[in-house]
């Protein structure tokens, strides 16, 4: 084949395929989606008792106050680097020696100790650490426990009740093996509320 | 169960599932390769684009219709990145920078999906779904066409003339090595398109998005709001890992909910990104007709998958440094649901396969797990390797074992009947010196004109021997068409764009290059006829231990001294 001939082969080859992988591809996904999975494909959105969305069961939230501090009557989740912004996840990608960092994790680790009335060794390192998301919608079942009593308090609930909520959105690992076990923490404030 | 035993199942889980796929996949794609048939839809393709598909392609040719296609999906992608703001479903979005347009082009044609910008801020539909996971396909499908040719090259027997005309066994004395246009369809539409609906539909019962609904505002539980991004997610997120592409639909990729729903869709992805270089070894087999070919390759690829994964694995789960001895663990960048264990699987995965993706921020590894993941690139890729990729650069680390070997016990330097003679050592001599030359030189260059070195110094995210590492991580991604990154760094800069794009160019292409040559040279030769007493052996296990041992020999006395500026110097001695 000339130089210019293969060229303009692999133009026309490559624009096929675009048509191909590129529009007919996706669209058939999409309408497989929305008929065999319709939640999921639109988000795993969870609605409160009105209806109302209020967000997605797979993204982190952030339950602080207006004046930024964390509201007691709420389960608090990890620290995030993207201060739970869903348009535009991140993590802090800063490493294990950054002095930055290393006030921040120990700062955390006597603030989570304080609002919660525990030791600082009580402190599970998932509450003082970053996800790499920024949007990790769970936290540890150690970091769920502490904070209950101040949940209960906060809500004149009995810390039993809130235990009982807690352990209702717990997951274990996945076939006993995969993952860690979890609390998603959307789930279960919505849950409080309702 | 201790982390131990949990590390030890979700391994044993993946080779499982890996085992069951090596015969049929491997023999499928044997089969795709060989096959005399078009299918009607391939036919009516050939005939639009103008395709002969009975024509044969010595390795020039073949060469130059990887260039000419690479070309034309650059040409497109680039012409899609400048219009964005032109195009429907943008999301409002303007078009991007020349110097960020070429670089994302460059990195989707070649494979490699480095991105230096964030996708939920940068891209709309029309880019991410018609563009960029477009080339997410092609350019998987280019590197399993270069690797088809180059088994196509060691295969080739006799002066046979009854077999298919343009796929089956090459006849030697020609030296043709396929047809790149019939390769190129078929890998798409008869492996990725159909393996990437099903995959597609498996990661949406898993909870990965697929809509066009945009971004959603909602008001949150608490009272606030938050913005909600949608978009076609899963079908995009199933090329990227059976392509082992690693290019996102979210910043931060498969650490994202979106992306990563849950803990099996985690080993689900790391399955994903490792099954087609697992079991390409059993397409080398079937198509030479020696299965213990297939199986040498496949445990050595095992051995060093298994090195890299224990030790980085050993390292965060020690969590030395100060941060994680801080926190209590080595969770910084690390998703709650994933846990350590299954956050270093997915990243000996992505660093192993030229991959690229990311369920947990590198960055924020413990130095010397962290430096796994960079050992892990600069071994070339070979455990197992990118989907395509991963097959040939084994195979030039065999030609190079075979010759060693051969030397040391006074053997006939011999593999699958091919001589290996002074034309095939200087092409695999090349060959490894190309990605070294190209990321430490590139390197050496950024950091050694003092203005860029300033800009450079000045974005990475972290100071002293990490924030080197940093740089070092990126220059080696790109080199090896890997694509992740240690992503403190800021490399949207016009420096960056440009100079990492041309390594990801370079290093992308004189590979293949080489690497088609030699298949040229190993279709014209006709089988030796050697008796199986001075032929070396090339199937013992005493084989595999000397290709792993080769293949850090190559790495290590280059990368060395660098590894000791950066993650060993952070990390030794805490």
């Amino acid at each position: 084949m000339k130089p210019t001939r293969t060229l303009w082969t692999a133009l026309r080859l490559t624009l096929v395929l675009t048509v191909v992988l590129g529009i007919g591809y996706p669209l058939v996904v999409t309408a497989i989606g929305r008929v065999a999975f319709p939640a999921q494909a639109a988000g795993s959105l969870v609605r409160d008792d009105a209806g109302q969305v209020r967000g997605s069961a797979l993204i982190g939230q952030s339950f602080l106050g207006s004046d930024g501090t964390p509201l007691p009557q709420y389960f608090q989740p990890r620290p995030s680097a993207a201060g739970y912004d869903a348009a535009a996840s991140s993590g802090s990608n800063l490493g294990p020696e950054d002095a930055g960092l290393a006030a921040a994790v120990a700062q955390r680790r006597a603030d989570v100790a304080t609002f919660n009335a525990v030791r600082e060794d009580q402190v599970p390192p998932d509450a003082v650490t970053a996800s790499g998301s920024g949007l990790d919608p769970h936290i540890s079942p150690q970091y769920a426990a502490i904070q209950v009593a101040r949940v209960a308090a906060a809500r004149g609930m009995t810390e039993d009740a809130v235990r009982a909520l807690v352990a209702a959105h717990t997951q274990g690992r996945t076939l006993g093996f995969l993952g860690e076990p979890r609390v998603n923490v959307v789930t279960l404030n919505l849950a409080l509320d309702g | 169960m201790g982390d131990g035993a949990l590390a030890a199942a979700n391994v044993a889980a993946l080779a499982v599932v890996l085992a069951a796929a090596y015969r049929p996949l491997g023999d499928y794609l044997a089969h795709v390769f060989t096959s005399a048939r078009h299918t009607r839809a391939e036919k009516v393709l050939y005939r639009a684009v103008g395709v002969d598909p009975e024509g044969r392609q010595p390795w020039p040719a073949y060469l130059r219709a990887v260039l000419a296609f690479s070309l034309a999906g650059l040409a497109l992608l680039y012409l899609l990145l400048r219009t964005q703001h032109l195009l429907p479903g943008s999301l409002g979005l303007p078009a991007l920078r020349p110097d960020l347009a070429f670089n994302t082009a460059v990195s989707f044609v070649a494979n490699t999906n480095w991105q230096a910008y964030s996708p939920e801020q940068t891209v709309g539909y029309a880019v991410q779904a018609a563009g960029l996971a477009v080339q997410s396909f092609l350019s998987a499908a280019v590197s399993l066409a270069v690797a088809a040719a180059l088994i196509r090259g060691l295969a080739a027997r006799g002066a046979s003339t009854t077999g298919p005309a343009t796929t089956g066994p090459a006849t030697t004395g020609t030296g043709t090595i396929g047809n790149f246009w019939v390769d190129v369809t078929r890998s798409t539409l008869r492996v990725l398109l159909p393996a990437s609906v099903v995959v597609a539909v498996v990661l949406l019962a898993g909870g990965v998005v697929q809509n066009v609904a945009g971004f959603t505002d909602v008001t949150t539980i608490a009272g606030g709001t938050q913005t909600i991004p949608g978009g076609p997610v899963a079908s995009q997120e199933a090329i990227k890992m059976l392509g082992t592409n690693g290019g996102g639909f979210f910043n931060a990729n498969s650490a994202h909910p979106f992306e990563n729903p849950t803990p099996w869709t985690n080993l689900f992805q790391v399955f994903l990104l490792l099954v087609i270089p697992v079991c390409l070894p059993r397409t080398l087999g079937t198509m030479v007709g020696d299965q213990r070919a297939g199986r040498v390759l496949l445990w050595t690829m095992a051995a060093l998958f298994g090195l890299v994964y224990v030790s980085m694995t050993v390292f965060e789960l020690a969590g030395a440094g100060t941060v994680p001895q801080l926190a209590g663990a080595a969770l910084e960048g690390k998703e709650q649901r994933f846990g350590i264990v299954g956050s270093t699987l997915f990243a000996t995965a992505t660093s192993g396969t030229t991959g690229g993706a990311a369920n947990s921020m590198h960055g924020s590894y413990t130095a010397l797990g962290g430096m796994m993941l960079l050992l892990n690139m600069m071994m070339g890729e070979v455990a197992p390797g990118g989907a395509g990729s991963g097959a040939y650069a084994i195979l030039v680390m065999v030609v190079i074992a075979v010759f060693l070997a051969a030397l040391l016990l006074g053997r006939a330097p011999v593999y699958l009947g091919k001589r290996i003679g002074v034309r095939e050592l200087q092409l695999v001599s090349v060959f490894i010196l190309i990605m070294p030359t190209l990321a430490l030189g590139g390197l050496a260059v950024s950091l050694g004109i003092t203005p860029v070195r300033a800009q450079i110094l000045a974005g990475t995210g972290n100071t002293g021997a990490h924030g080197l590492t940093e740089v070092m991580y990126a220059f080696v991604s790109a080199a090896v068409n890997n694509g992740s990154a240690f992503a403190g760094l800021s490399a949207n800069t016009p420096w960056l764009n440009t100079t990492l794009g041309i390594l990801i160019l370079l290093g992308r292409f004189l590979p293949i290059a080489v690497v088609l040559a030699l298949a040229g040279s190993f279709a014209r030769q006709e089988p030796t006829t050697t008796t199986a007493t001075t032929e070396l052996p090339v199937h013992r296990p005493q084989f595999v231990g000397l290709l792993v041992a080769l293949v850090l020999f190559v790495a290590l006395p280059m990368f060395l001294p660098y590894l000791m500026l950066g993650p060993l110097a952070e990390g030794v001695g805490r």
